[in-house]
């Protein structure tokens, strides 16, 4: 049977162009710029400096704190420079500069195809190397995956969520690599589950991927505890919390991690980079990147290494057409419109969405009519078009104790509302700021 | 780089809905009542029903540019729902002064003095229509005569209006003369305001705004089995005084009231359970005033005072959160 979370949630148009389309590995660029900060947490702290020659794989930047993470060169080359230039937030951000040099790989890296399923290592083991090869959550929030497989004092994992929802629209680059690499998505969940020292996890996938969901089933047979769960098709299921709700039926309270009801969520590609790390010794340095969108000549899956620009992903894919009125980093609902083709692509990056100019602008806002739309999508059960007046009108104390600090900035509401009204805008405002309020009532 | 590119935060699509589609199914959705009013009242529906419609755009569109001093928001549908509920809830032969009078009180007084669309805390049609049911009494009460009468009758009684009277001087319901018979009146064999006498198409306006999501089921059901419950429970007690509680249901405006006029969603509550609450309590005063007040009718009076108590309900009564309290 279908399942699905049980409150709110909307279903825009899929689009999924790029569905049908095989994972191909772009070609090297001749530069990347390598943020140090790709991750949730402290930013790493860089190890190179200008005139060093640097191996594909090689760290480049270190982890500078428990939530932090490495960061590995993508390619094999000399370090131009290490400065700062702006990634997908708009913002400039430290990072490292590298001109390409042929592909020499560090050693020990196992380049091969082939499926290394005995696991040699232990859960202890498995926790340090995912560490060490920078591994984040690839779904798009990139949090240090090893700092999610050790729960808190006093909390045990009892089950492994694979996400292999993809809720976004247009993005396909999960979809493609669970069909690609099912094989080694399964070792990889064997690796998390010894790792979390867990017997059970389950792969949710939504009813628009049923070959991803026939594939993965047929693979489960081959091992113990691991089940595959067809989800309905609803947006925002992929968000950790609302997939918790739709597998499990269980509700993560208000404020607290997923482990509080003894779930850990892992993203596909997570789980595919994990069995690279550990069974072919190989960091994170790529991802699969889908470039997407109506205008988008050729929409495709690339497998790419992190700090290539946007523009060299957007000319493999037919180049840059001229209504192009919005460039997104990720997928239309949360995803983040770039401003430059400079930007690089990280180890968050699901896809890139081109939207056509008259798809770019958003409508005239009107008066809120009350419809009650923005509340009853609202996944988290709040009361979007209160948090916007309470956002816009700056009564912080009053919306903290309406909960805004629990919106996941889904979207839903401003997708939904009739009146084109800009409730997240006003919305995240609030967070800031009631954010803020939080933390110096701590201190 | 010269390309020029929109940055915006997220979401970057938005669904294809817009205000003023959902006021147009709103519009579609009392076609068939007006259709209805039209065959049983003739011109004179016709005649209301553009006057009403006409002076609410207009009230709209004057007091928006020349006294507020905004743009015009009279395409957004919003005035033409106004205008046609207004219609529905006057008698058709209504002298026309008297309509544009109600159109000035629902968008000047109910509507726009409360700041425009959304702002308002109670129904405008319905402050219209209460107005000129406090000051023209005898106009707002004096019945057309339908298609389905003999010719030489000039004036007619709504059922509640002779179940009242029967009330009053302690007639026994059985023997109330000219109460017509219950398929008559669910099909619209009736008098009575020319948009509230079929309640069966009413119910079809009601379904197709439900399929289009356009209202919820809460208000309107409640306030029906509200008002069928606490009726039923008087008929039971006593039949000879109290009428047939599905006669409450088909009679005056309570179909016209619950489906249309307390799902207006400006004036309603936020979530299900406050749409409950909601709906009871004007279940609770509609009946109230139908069986003890002194008008025969008391669906419109019942709304607005549940109107004012919809900040009140939206304030304490949340949607489920998620992950409890």
């Amino acid at each position: 049977m279908l399942k699905t979370f049980k409150i709110g949630g909307v279903h825009p148009p899929e689009n999924k162009l790029s569905k049908d389309k095989k994972i191909e590995v772009l070609p090297l660029p001749k530069t990347v710029f390598i943020p140090v900060a790709q991750h949730i947490g402290a930013p790493a702290t860089p190890v190179v400096k200008k005139g060093d020659e640097v191996k594909v794989g090689q760290v480049i930047a270190q982890s500078s704190s428990f939530v932090s993470t490495n960061i590995h060169s993508s390619v094999s080359g000399k370090v131009t420079k290490v400065d700062f230039s702006a990634d997908s937030s708009g913002y400039p951000k430290q990072g490292i500069f590298i001109t390409v040099e042929g592909d020499e790989w560090m050693e020990g890296i196992d380049r091969s195809e082939d499926l290394v399923k005995e696991i040699s290592v232990d859960g202890p083991e498995i926790v340090k190397k995912i560490q060490e090869a920078g591994i984040v959550g690839l779904g798009g929030a990139t949090f240090p995956t090893h700092v999610k497989l050790v729960p808190p004092k006093g909390m045990k994992a009892e089950v492994l969520l694979i996400n292999g929802v993809e809720c976004e629209p247009y993005l396909t680059s999960d979809h493609r690599l669970m069909l690609e690499k099912a094989d080694e998505i399964m070792v990889g969940i064997q690796l998390l589950m010894k790792a979390m020292g867990v017997d059970k996890a389950v792969i949710g996938i939504e009813n628009n991927k049923p070959d991803a969901i026939k594939l993965l089933n047929e693979k489960c047979a081959a091992y113990n505890g691991v089940s595959v769960q067809a989800l309905k098709v609803q947006y925002p299921q992929g968000g950790e919390k609302q997939l918790i709700n739709a597998v499990t039926g269980k509700e993560v309270p208000s404020g607290a991690l997923p482990i509080a009801v003894g779930a850990v969520v892992s993203n596909v590609g997570t789980a595919f980079a994990v069995y690279e790390a550990i069974q072919k010794n190989k960091p994170l340095f790529e991802r699969v990147v889908t470039v997407t969108g109506k205008g988008v000549e050729k929409p495709s899956n690339f497998m790419v290494r992190v700090g290539t620009a946007t523009s060299e992903l957007i000319e493999a894919a037919g180049g840059l057409p001229e209504n192009t009125g919005k460039i997104i980093s990720g997928g239309p609902m949360m995803g983040r419109a770039i401003a430059s083709l400079d930007v690089p692509v990280t180890k968050g990056t699901s896809g890139l969405l081109l939207m056509q100019k008259e798809e770019s602008k958003r409508e005239e806002i009107q008066a809120c009519i009350r419809c009650s739309r923005c509340t009853s999508v609202c996944p988290m059960g709040l009361e979007p078009y209160l948090l916007m007046t309470l956002g816009e009108k700056q009564i912080f104390e009053r919306a903290e104790n309406e909960r805004i600090m629990d919106c996941i900035e889904c979207g839903s509401c401003s997708y939904t509302c009739p009146s084109s009204r800009p409730l997240l805008d006003y919305i995240r405002f609030g967070k800031g700021k009631v954010g803020a309020m939080i933390r110096s009532r701590k201190k | 780089m010269s390309k020029l590119l929109t940055v915006s935060p997220s979401p970057h699509v938005h669904s294809s809905e817009s205000t003023q589609k959902i006021m147009l199914r709103v519009v579609y959705a009392m076609i068939p009542a007006m259709i209805w009013g039209i065959y049983m009242f003739g011109l004179d529906a016709v005649r209301i029903g553009l006057l009403s419609v006409l002076s609410c755009l207009a009230v709209e569109f004057l007091i928006q540019k020349y006294i507020m001093k905004a743009k015009p928001s009279i395409t957004d549908g919003s005035a033409l729902i106004t205008g046609v509920l207004l219609a529905f809830n006057v008698p058709a032969s209504l002298p026309w002064w008297i309509i544009i009078i109600g159109a000035i009180a629902a968008m000047g007084v109910g509507k726009l003095s409360f700041g425009g669309l959304g702002s308002n805390v109670f129904n405008p049609a319905l402050v219209g229509r209460v107005f000129l049911l406090i000051s023209f009494p005898v106009q707002m009460t004096s019945w057309p005569v339908t298609r389905m009468m003999e010719v030489d009758a000039v004036s007619a009684a709504t059922p509640l209006a002779i179940i009242k009277e029967g009330i009053k001087n302690g007639i026994p319901v059985s023997q109330l003369q000219r109460l017509p018979n219950l398929s008559d009146m669910a099909i619209g064999f009736n008098h009575g305001s020319m948009g509230e006498i079929s309640a069966l198409l009413l119910v079809l306006g009601g379904l197709y705004m439900l399929w289009k999501k356009v209202i919820t089921w809460q208000t309107p059901v409640s306030i029906i089995l509200t008002v069928l419950v606490v009726s039923g429970i008087f008929w039971v007690v006593n039949p000879e005084m109290y009428v047939n509680p599905v006669y409450h249901i088909f009679t005056g405006g309570l179909m016209l009231g619950a489906i249309f006029m307390a799902t207006d969603m400006v004036t309603s509550p936020m979530t299900g359970k406050g749409q409950l609450i909601y709906g009871i309590g004007i279940g609770l005063i509609t009946i109230s005033i139908r069986m003890f007040g002194a008008y025969p009718e008391g669906i419109s009076f019942a709304i607005l005072i549940m109107n004012a108590f919809v900040p009140l309900i939206n304030m304490y009564i949340k949607p489920k959160r998620f992950g409890g309290q």
